[in-house]
């Protein structure tokens, strides 16, 4: 195994691991929201998608009702569509294994993938890695969250969501080497920042998808490839 | 509609947009332009969850234990401390401020 290899394994295992941690906060906040164990277990195995998980149990918990819980979490699920377009090609799977491909793509898989570009091994490796190390710890700390959720308290007392908010920051971390990605990233959590007080859940975030595609057009213009 | 019921379809109507992603035809997708735009989508959604998770509360924005761990955190990734490390560093620090505050 490579130098480079060993790496991709590290920040996979490691992202696995954090990520998972965060999980046992989904896990009792899904309790608290009035879920029972396997309803929340139901989420983190078949929906498994942090954002749309969050958002779902967050709908119930204020009350709102099943229809806008649907569907905050199917708006927060649409960029993993995006990731799954990065992923085809990138992992030319049989179409068999496109369904299971298709379960593990979500952020952390996509991210750690695109570290080890343009080597397509190494993006195939990351994303499979990350995918089931983020699979396995995620759902065993939902467990457990769900099961010792109340005697815990509560998870921000734990710090767990600024342990969420410095994944996501890792996981972009070293792609902000370049200018022009620098800027779209604090252009994006301004904008998006912004605009979650007054847009529902969700909404903000996609919103920064159309500064990710104007910033795209720009550079077509300035840089005729 | 039974909050089980809910739980399904949410969960299949989540995984449809990943299975979408993998029936768009390669010959499209495999250009380098459509490429680039892939990574800008996958930098700017990032970011717009970094900003959200660091400042958004129920009540609104507010600058709380969350912002000095993600400047932390932003200086130990400089550093190239390993990811794990940082993740559980933010969250000791978030921690330890609303103990103490």
């Amino acid at each position: 195994m490579s130098n480079k290899q060993q790496s991709v394994t590290a920040v996979s295992l490691g992202v696995g691991f954090a990520t998972g941690l965060y999980g046992i906060s989904f896990g009792a906040l899904s309790v608290a929201a009035g879920l029972d164990l396997w309803q929340t277990m139901a989420l983190s195995l078949l929906m498994f998608s942090g954002g749309s998980q969050f958002a779902f149990i967050g709908v119930i918990a204020t009350g709102a009702g099943v229809v806008p819980a649907i569907l905050s979490a199917w708006l927060l699920g649409v960029r993993n569509g995006f990731y799954a377009i990065r992923m085809n090609p990138v992992l030319s799977v049989r179409t068999l294994l496109k369904p299971v491909a298709a379960q593990l793509t979500i952020d952390e898989s996509n991210a750690v993938s695109l570290l080890g570009e343009p080597d397509k091994r190494k993006e195939r490796f990351g994303f499979w890695l990350t995918g089931v190390a983020v699979f396995i710890f995620w759902n065993v700390f939902t467990f457990v969250g769900a099961v010792v959720g109340s005697q815990i308290g509560n998870p921000t007392d734990w710090g767990l969501d600024a342990a969420a908010a410095a994944a996501f920051l890792g996981l972009i971390w070293p792609r902000l080497n370049q200018s022009k990605l620098l800027v779209l990233a604090v252009a994006s959590a301004f904008v998006a920042t912004s605009l979650s007080v007054v847009l529902p859940a969700g909404i903000p975030v996609l919103l920064t998808a159309v500064l990710a595609v104007v910033f795209w057009l720009v550079g077509m213009r300035g840089d005729p490839k | 509609m039974s909050l089980w019921s809910a739980v399904l379809i949410s969960s299949a109507l989540v995984y449809s947009w990943k299975l979408f992603g993998y029936l768009v035809p390669e010959k499209f997708v495999s250009n380098p332009k459509i490429k680039e735009l892939a990574a800008l989508l996958t930098v700017a959604l990032l970011a717009a969850l970094v900003g959200i998770q660091t400042f958004a509360s129920a009540e609104g924005l507010s600058i709380d234990a969350r912002v000095p761990a993600i400047i932390a955190a932003g200086i130990l990734f400089y550093l190239r401390v390993p990811f794990v490390v940082v993740v559980i560093v933010a969250a000791a620090i978030a921690a330890l401020i609303r103990l103490l505050v």
